[in-house]
């Protein structure tokens, strides 16, 4: 028996701790033909890890859809400048579909230098470049020559191998990487106290809040990638000691691919709750073994987790055995929200994520409680039916589930480019519970609860 | 902050910046929401289906259905035709729609899958059951604009089921891509005017659904099957709005002989007298007083704050059905229209806008907003009227925003009140004289400050 109704081919993408002991979670497949996928595509994977380069120009290269849908809506904040927040396309027809769209391409990167001068140009493949077989890269290596500027191509075609967002990430990093390693400074000296911030987006403001803790503990940003960047900051990217990698889904590549090419460490950190803020710290402190920047870390962990603690505190007083559904994009930020709950004291009754790999469902199993149930690539039916059956007091996800879970009269918190509040450090996690804490109390569930009356 | 636009304008060949369209499936789509039980199925990459989703639940705040068939690489290689075929059948299967609306993207266009010849076989062969129709319409996203895609799906509705039978009494109305507000406006109208119709498509209590509890996925608006089966059989066609609704009327009379009559989306007074005017000739019905009365209060109001519009200057972008409304409502008005631009290749739109406004006044088509900007930066303008995009330029030269169009992504709800008829019109006559009072009250000096305006 499943645990709701669905696809034949769907029903082993949903477990539940300890009662589905014979077998494993199917994932990391491509999603079934049919179904509503909550999925986007490889070029949607490469545009939200790239887009928060600030003083880039993001061309995308294919029909208006891929660029008017990508339009400034990744919520990463920049402290000043703001070219990403424009859209450029080369809005190609049916011209280019039969002929070739290389030189409206071309042409493009040259108006784009008419208008202004961007220290770094990235060149987006969409599905139909990869069909009508533009040689984007080619193309960007004639532009850089003449144009004299970083032209980046991102081998981005939507339906690339399986279609899947993680691909997206991939074909991101390596865009990133070609920028560092072939227009990037050599290695200098390097800055014994540097580091690179790796997957960090700066939705709402994040990453400010993180970057004041590290300066306070004494380590110096050399670049972040990619929330609020900038070129050329990257371009120095060689020499940091130490990359940190907070969004492991899409970065994890990048840190391995700096790793092997300039010999710099990377650790995983989580600036999401109270536990893993303060782990993450530490863990950078140690890294630089030096005693007094550990001494100077620890106490920022105590002052902060103090100053926060009365009012969560309050929050966790009301927010007790609240059960709360997750479904993310990627496993990482899943993970984080578990211990999240857990710091709140909520049960966690839901995980779910797109992207999720064997491994990381794994890692899921053994955190959550029994009878949680896990979920991969769910559709709008199954998340219905799984909180139905679950009660779920709270959703946790993005912009194509808010609206449904409302109608289901079950309180929402946007985890990714639709919020408004950081939740990154020990003041996000404070937003954080606040957010849930209204949003599962907000006086209109009295009138919603009147319909469930009227249904029963 | 966000003004990266030069003055100085160079003709773009290549190059769209800040575009005023989207692409043909997410115009599609929403024509597909307004069948009742319908899932909307996208043939091509599922990242297509989930961006315009996204977007739809962003400007509706509600969540938005359709499948996809999930295009790999092998699929972009050896032909999609396989994914269709199993789509369709798990559509059927799980989530039992009454139609399934096949749109197509620009991969499996590319590639030259034969969609209508599938459906075919697929029919003969039993493998659709006979309670479940499909229809399809080509929307490759690399022609013309979501405007495009809108016409051709709601062309697609109007004529693939259809059988001419015996005539049925009721006309055709075709709304055009217009809210479900505009859309519950228009039968309103239709309804006083003791006129039996069907409409299509049909998005009220679709895109604007009462909280009830329980997540429907087909909710209770929509054309209904019957009905759509039923469209040759009309004495006539009104389509509202000749980019997104005249295809499917010409269609229907070229086809079936149905009559047809093109005529504005019915905004401001002229257009909306047009469109009464046209029910009454074809129904023999007079306009009944509650309707009359309701053109009274617009007068009144156009009378009332006549001294607030003269020699203010817009700028209007948007679809080209929309642009052409908000144009006949800043003229009568006394506003003067300084720049227009539509995304939308629109065949004929400089020679519509002529006939509303005259000449001397910018016209771009297909244009972007980067373009708008620059031309605003040269000829500045004191009201913008379109979309949430334009909130840049906005910002930028400080000129309030009125938002109509889509999508509007910051503001909500602006589709549950109508922007069509007299009490629509009526609306916007108040959203951009709020904007403009806004603005005096914002910037005025102490001693211009007034209670009284």
């Amino acid at each position: 028996m499943a645990i709701i109704k669905t696809f034949d081919e769907r029903k082993k993408h949903i477990i539940e701790k300890n009662r589905d002991l014979n077998y494993n979670i199917v994932c990391d497949t491509g999603s079934l033909a049919g179904a509503i996928s909550q999925r986007a595509c490889v070029y949607s994977g490469a545009r939200v890890v790239l887009n928060p380069l600030t003083d880039a120009v993001h061309l995308v290269h294919g029909p208006i859809g891929c660029a008017s849908y990508t339009w400034d809506i990744r919520g990463a904040l920049t402290s000043g400048a703001d070219t990403y927040r424009n859209s450029f396309s080369t809005d190609i027809g049916e011209k280019e579909v039969i002929f070739g769209g290389g030189e409206k391409l071309m042409s493009a990167i040259r108006e784009i230098t008419e208008l202004y001068s961007p220290p770094a140009i990235f060149v987006y493949a969409t599905c139909i470049i990869g069909i009508i077989g533009d040689d984007i890269r080619g193309i960007c290596k004639k532009a850089s020559e003449e144009l004299k500027i970083p032209i980046i191509p991102v081998q981005s075609e939507g339906f690339k191998m399986e279609g899947k967002k993680s691909d997206g990430y991939k074909a991101a990093c390596d865009a990133i990487f070609e920028l560092i390693d072939k227009y990037g400074n050599p290695k200098t000296s390097r800055d014994s106290r540097g580091i690179n911030i790796l997957g960090d987006f700066n939705v709402a403001g994040d990453l400010w809040v993180i970057k004041n803790y590290l300066n306070e503990m004494g380590v110096k940003v050399i670049s972040s990638i990619t929330g609020d960047g900038r070129i050329n900051d990257i371009l120095n990217a060689r020499n940091a000691s130490l990359n940190i990698v907070q969004c492991a889904g899409s970065m994890t590549y990048l840190a391995k691919l700096m790793k092997h090419a300039y010999d710099i460490p990377f650790i995983k950190v989580q600036f999401f709750g109270i536990g893993d803020t303060s782990a993450s710290l530490m863990n950078i402190a140690e890294f630089f073994n030096d005693p007094n920047m550990i001494r100077t870390t620890k106490r920022l962990i105590e002052r902060e987790t103090k100053r926060v603690m009365p009012e969560l505190d309050y929050y966790r007083n009301k927010l007790k055995g609240k059960r709360a559904a997750i479904y993310m994009g990627g496993p990482a930020k899943a993970m984080s929200l578990i211990n999240a709950f857990r710091e709140l004291d909520m049960e966690v009754v839901i995980v779910g994520t797109q992207t999720g790999k064997k491994e990381d469902y794994a890692q899921i199993k053994d955190m959550v409680n029994e009878g949680t149930v896990i979920v991969d690539d769910a559709n709008p039916s199954e998340l219905k039916g799984l909180m139905m059956k679950k009660n779920a007091d709270l959703l946790v996800a993005g912009v194509k589930e808010r609206y449904m879970c409302y109608k289901l009269g079950i309180g929402f918190c946007d985890f990714n480019h639709d919020r408004k509040e950081f939740f990154e450090g020990f003041e996000g996690m404070l937003n954080f519970a606040k957010e849930i804490y209204n949003s599962i109390n907000s006086p209109v569930w009295k009138y919603v609860r009147e319909y469930k009356r009227e249904c029963l | 902050m966000l003004d990266h636009t030069p003055l100085e304008i160079i003709e773009r060949e290549a190059l769209t910046i800040n575009p005023a369209k989207v692409c043909q499936p997410i115009g599609a789509t929403w024509a597909t929401l307004g069948i009742h039980g319908c899932m909307p199925l996208g043939h091509g990459s599922q990242g297509c289906v989930s961006y315009l989703r996204m977007t739809l639940s962003r400007h509706l705040k509600d969540p938005a259905i359709s499948a996809t068939s999930s295009f790999t690489e092998a699929s972009a290689i050896f032909g999609g035709i396989g994914n269709l075929k199993q789509a369709i059948r798990n559509v059927i299967h799980i989530y039992k729609p009454e139609v399934i609306a096949v749109y197509t993207t620009c991969v499996s266009e590319t590639i030259g899958d034969d969609v209508g010849g599938t459906i075919k076989t697929m029919i003969e062969e039993g493998d659709i059951p006979e309670n479940v129709k499909v229809i399809y319409a080509s929307t490759p996203s690399y022609v013309g604009s979501h405007i495009t895609g809108f016409s051709n799906m709601t062309t697609s509705m109007a004529t693939q089921l259809t059988k001419k039978i015996k005539p049925n009494g009721k006309i055709n109305l075709i709304p055009g891509f217009v809210s479900p507000a505009d859309v519950r406006e228009i039968k309103r109208l239709l309804k006083l005017m003791g006129i039996k119709f069907i409409i299509f498509p049909d998005v009220s209590d679709v895109l604007d659904t009462p909280m009830t509890i329980k997540y429907e996925l087909y909710p209770k608006g929509g054309v209904k099957v019957e009905e759509l089966m039923d469209t040759a059989n009309s004495m006539c066609s009104i389509a509202l709005g000749s980019y997104a609704s005249s295809n499917a009327a010409l269609v229907l009379k070229r086809d079936f002989d149905v009559e047809s009559f093109i005529l504005p989306l019915p905004m401001g007074i002229k257009n909306t007298d047009l469109f009464l005017m046209k029910l009454k000739e074809i129904s023999g019905h007079d306009i009944p007083e509650d309707i009359e009365d309701e053109r009274g209060r617009l007068v009144d109001m156009l009378c009332d704050l006549e001294r607030h519009f003269y020699d203010k200057r817009v700028a209007v972008a948007g679809d080209p059905d929309t642009v052409l409304g908000i144009l006949s409502i800043i003229k009568e008005l006394n506003m003067i229209p300084v720049h227009v631009v539509t995304g939308t290749p629109a065949e004929g739109f400089v020679d519509k806008v002529k006939n509303i406004v005259g000449e001397g006044i910018n016209i771009k088509v297909p244009g972007d907003l980067f373009y708008l900007h620059q031309l605003i930066k040269n000829e500045p303008v004191d009201l913008i009227i379109g979309n949430s995009h334009c909130k840049y330029i906005a910002r930028a030269e400080n000129i309030p925003l009125v938002r109509i169009g889509f999508p509007i992504t910051d503001r909500s709800f602006n589709h549950f009140f109508p922007e069509v008829g007299y009490v629509g019109t009526m609306r916007v006559v108040k959203m951009i004289d709020d904007a403009i009072l806004e603005k005096c009250d914002r910037e005025a000096n102490d001693e211009d400050f007034e209670l009284v305006m």
